[in-house]
């Protein structure tokens, strides 16, 4: 007798049938419309064509970032995040047996930390704009303020994004003005907007066009709100951190240190807060304590927080969240280290401006910004975003995120114009690509 | 004898050596100059070899326990083998290497592995529409629970402030509730276990916005009068939530589209075989019925006979729930699992998932208590309250399971189970392993009776013992940061 039939028998039962009686005759259904099942290797064959229809970056070099950025990653990420006795784990609930998970994630939320110089980061929120929404009832479960103010040059998905998180709690959006010459905030704006009422104000450096701005270094003294940065972690290996201008809460892409773009999914959202705020903080948190014995271990700790004990109450309902994503980063940052970091910021910021000057050397291009970027500038284009966008592609090179076709014309006083991207992975000869094709169209 | 390994490996900061991984232009001229009061003076991070930060993980992930090493029977948590050839697909450049923005004609792929999918669970939900953008089961819970506000209000309903769950529900659906600015009210089950009928008319309202269930429910319970219970929901202008936390128990059997609910998230890090990731990532699609797909977040895929494409154009759409299009490669291993095993294969999934539940639950009656009916679906709550007399809790016998190398079940849940133990055992463990599960199970009750000591200091095998989770949160260190302090 094979094994379904001894358990069958075990159970006392002729047929699987019986194990479904419970269910009312009047909703079973016969069978699924799905066809039937293939094999690995056949699967293999049809997976294979189906993806050859998508071009990679080593298929056609791409200049998009607007959120998501492409970054050199070392083989050693991948053969770490492929050991199965980490991507095969659920959630640690038993922390005993999961010690290298939770050692993992505590370094990767020291490295947050040190990063962003605030005192602790969580595990991992789903990408940076999901934790704005969180930052933003974050601030607003401190001090019951009921607005927050973005920059109108926010991405147009993060304020979408960040209106669903914030509805249910009856929450306004309030968007200050950035100067147009330089794309940096517009601090007179911003201070008229600061009221009684403010939750929280936040505020990116580099900001959406890429700009490096200083004037974030004056927020703090502008009110007692929640000051919410957004960063990008690259930069910070060679700019200030947020909490030495006074943030009260960080967020940003995580997907930049260490994790491949995947069309956009999985990111890694980065949160990290001061220690006074940090039992209002949502998300998984590891927390360093002892064993039986005395030994170093590590626990998720502060879970009253958390949906599974607070329910309704919870900061957050968030339980399945990126974690797998924070180990691909806590191990890049490792690679790197302190030299590493702080190298890969100053290339990056190296090389796009040395891309942006070659662009702006051909005529008709214009710069948009008179401002320090870092990874991303504006370009003000001779022709529609449409039109060089397609020539582009014709030359098999990808340009980048068209400001105002994909931005619902956010940026009237830009015209035709185009946010391009430049990291460390873009060889002279993809530079030179790009260069070539834009020169065909001024 | 299990025995985990034990590296005694210090945290990565307290190494330091020298950096020897080469970056792309490393030798280029930083002629920038950035403004003095925002340059970075100090970061408190190590340089490191490669091959020491190699081994540091690897003996870390060492210390770590996973599907691939042995059964986890977390219940609720479907924790199924994962398939590797989902793997080797995501790790191909044309996934990885493709950016979210990317121009349409460039990412057909992407586009007609997330119509399929979204073709796919349309039919295993019975629904109309799916989108797939949710990162989790509870972005899930969340995005519809925004659908069924937007559905309210775009009726000029504006009195429908509450959800009604069941007190056995999953901790997310209340909380999730509660981000969607609702009110949860919270019903009673009824003696077995199931959803109190008359508890429910009460609770219904023509202030309800929605019932929120899973079924089978948290006990692994069918609920039997489901019909009954979407025409009362229904009656009263509320919309039928599916928490498709459990759908392992159902799939092929019955859709949530047949029992009349209007809107189910699916879990594709459990129902559909992706790795859990350690926390993460999932994926969370939500599928609705018609009169709710005008309110679905943009974009959707669509497909107009040669070419894929996004849909923006989505009437009262509540707009972007996560940055993109979801956890992409999380989604692409669901269409694998889901094309390796058809429509047949996933019938039989839900079979052997149930059967294997309920020969578990024969095999430990009698040793643990078994509140409520016997036959269950893809999951088994048991009771540690018999051992009580001898001073043993649920979570003791958690730790001794991990001594012989097993997870432990999802304890304290639900929490209408006094000393819960939640088993899932899924379909992908063999009689074999069932067997010497229940064998080691069987064992510890009588170790609770003979030698409670036993219990109570376990575990012993694992990289460290139990753990002091009291101190941990009364004197939080939660970064290296913080340890000097």
């Amino acid at each position: 007798m094979d094994d379904k039939s001894e358990m069958m028998q075990f159970l006392g039962i002729n047929s699987l049938d019986d194990l479904f009686k419970d269910i009312p005759e009047e909703v079973k259904i016969d069978k699924l419309n799905i066809p039937e099942g293939i094999d690995e290797q056949t699967l293999r064959t049809e997976a294979r064509n189906i993806l050859a229809k998508n071009k990679s970056f080593f298929d056609m070099p791409s200049f998009l970032g607007a959120g998501v950025y492409n970054h050199y990653i070392p083989a050693g990420v991948y053969a770490i995040a492929s050991r199965s006795e980490f991507y095969t784990a659920y959630t640690p609930y038993q922390p005993e047996i999961s010690q290298g998970m939770l050692q993992t994630l505590f370094e990767y939320q020291s490295y947050i930390a040190e990063l962003t110089g605030l005192d602790a980061a969580n595990a991992s929120m789903y990408d940076h704009s999901t934790a704005l929404g969180e930052a933003a009832r974050m601030a607003h479960s401190i001090n019951e303020k009921m607005e927050i103010l973005i920059p109108k040059n926010l991405q147009w998905q993060k304020k979408s994004v960040l209106w669903n998180y914030i509805k249910g709690l009856g929450m306004k959006i309030i968007e200050y003005d950035y100067d147009k010459k330089t794309g940096k905030i517009d601090l007179e704006d911003l201070k008229n907007k600061i009221n009684n009422n403010t939750a929280a104000v936040y505020a990116e450096n580099p900001n959406f066009f890429g700009v490096i701005d200083e004037n974030v270094l004056k927020i703090r003294e502008l009110g007692k709100f929640i000051f919410i940065a957004g960063i990008n972690p690259i930069s910070l290996g060679i700019l200030k951190s947020p909490g030495d201008y006074g943030a009260d809460i960080a967020i940003g892409e995580g997907q930049i240190i260490g994790n491949p773009m995947n069309f956009g999914g999985p990111l890694l959202g980065i949160f990290a807060t001061k220690m006074e705020y940090v039992r209002k903080m949502p998300g998984r948190i590891i927390g360093m304590s002892k064993d039986r014995n005395g030994k170093r271990a590590f626990v998720m700790t502060l879970q009253t927080r958390e949906q599974h004990i607070r329910r309704a109450r919870a900061t957050s309902n968030i339980c399945s969240n990126e974690a797998l994503c924070a180990v691909f980063s806590a191990s890049y940052l490792s690679f790197l280290g302190k030299s590493g970091l702080r190298r890969l910021a100053e290339i990056n910021m190296q090389r796009a401006n040395d891309v942006r000057e070659k662009i702006l050397s051909i005529n008709g291009f214009k710069n948009a910004h008179e401002s320090l970027h870092f990874n991303e500038f504006a370009i003000i284009l001779p022709k529609s975003e449409i039109d060089i966008h397609k020539h582009l592609l014709s030359r098999n090179v990808h340009g980048g995120y068209l400001l105002n076709t994909w931005n619902k014309n956010a940026f009237p006083e830009l015209g035709n114009a185009m946010l391009f991207n430049v990291t460390e992975v873009h060889s002279d000869k993809d530079v030179e690509k790009l260069l070539n094709a834009l020169k065909e169209v001024q | 004898m299990f025995h985990q390994a034990v590296w005694d490996e210090k945290l990565i900061i307290e190494k330091s050596g020298k950096r020897t991984l080469k970056l792309p232009f490393e030798n280029v001229e930083f002629k920038m100059k950035i403004p003095e009061d925002l340059a970075r003076k100090d970061l408190n991070i190590n340089d490191n070899e490669e091959y020491e930060v190699i081994r540091h993980y690897v003996r870390l992930s060492q210390m770590n326990y996973g599907v691939d090493l042995n059964t986890y029977p977390l219940g609720s948590c479907t924790m199924k083998y994962n398939p590797k050839i989902s793997e080797e697909i995501v790790s191909m450049d044309q996934v990885k290497y493709i950016h979210p923005l990317q121009d349409e004609s460039t990412v057909q792929g992407s586009l007609q592995i997330m119509y399929e999918l979204q073709e796919f669970l349309k039919e295993i939900g019975g629904m109309d529409a799916v989108t797939l953008q949710p990162v989790a089961g509870a972005d899930g819970e969340f995005t519809g629970l925004l659908l069924v506000r937007a559905y309210h209000e775009n009726r000029m309903d504006f009195k429908r402030t509450e959800i009604i769950v069941p007190d056995s529900a999953h901790g997310t659906n209340p909380a999730s509730s509660t981000m969607a600015g609702f009110t949860t009210i919270e019903i009673k089950s009824n003696e077995n276990g199931m959803v109190d009928l008359d508890a429910l008319e009460a609770a219904l309202s023509d202030k309800t916005a929605a019932f929120m269930i899973t079924n089978p429910n948290t006990l692994g319970i069918f609920e039997e009068n489901i019909l009954k219970i979407a025409k009362m929901v229904h009656e009263k202008g509320a919309l039928l939530y599916y928490d498709g936390a459990n759908l392992n128990g159902i799939m092929g059997k019955t859709t949530p589209g047949k029992m009349g609910f209007d809107i189910v998230h699916f879990n594709l890090h459990k129902t559909f075989a992706t790795p859990h990731g350690g926390g993460g990532p999932g994926a969370g699609p939500v599928g609705v019925k018609k009169k709710l797909e005008e309110f679905l977040p943009v974009p959707v895929i669509g497909f107009d006979g040669k070419k894929y494409f996004f849909d923006y154009n989505i009437k009262n759409s509540i707009g972007k729930i996560t940055g993109f299009y979801g956890n992409f490669a999380v989604l692409v291993r669901a269409w694998a699992y889901i094309k390796l095993k058809g429509g047949s294969g996933l019938k039989e999934v839900t079979e052997m998932a149930v059967l294997n539940t309920n020969y578990l639950r024969k095999k430990l009656q009698g040793y643990y208590d078994l509140p409520y009916k016997e036959l269950r679906k893809h999951e088994v709550v048991f009771s540690g309250t018999n051992f009580k007399q001898y001073g043993i809790k649920t979570l003791d016998i958690a730790k001794r399971m991990l001594d012989y190398g097993l997870h432990a079940p999802t304890i304290y849940f639900p929490l209408i189970v006094e000393e819960a133990l939640m088993m899932e055992p899924t379909e992908t463990e063999s009689k074999e392993n069932l067997d010497k599960f229940a064998e080691i199970m069987i064992r510890i009750a009588s170790e609770a009776k003979e030698n409670p000591e036993l219990l109570k200091n376990a575990p012993q095998n694992t990289a460290v013992g139990k753990i002091d989770e009291v101190e941990a949160a009364r004197n939080p260190v939660l970064s290296w940061k913080m340890i000097k302090k």
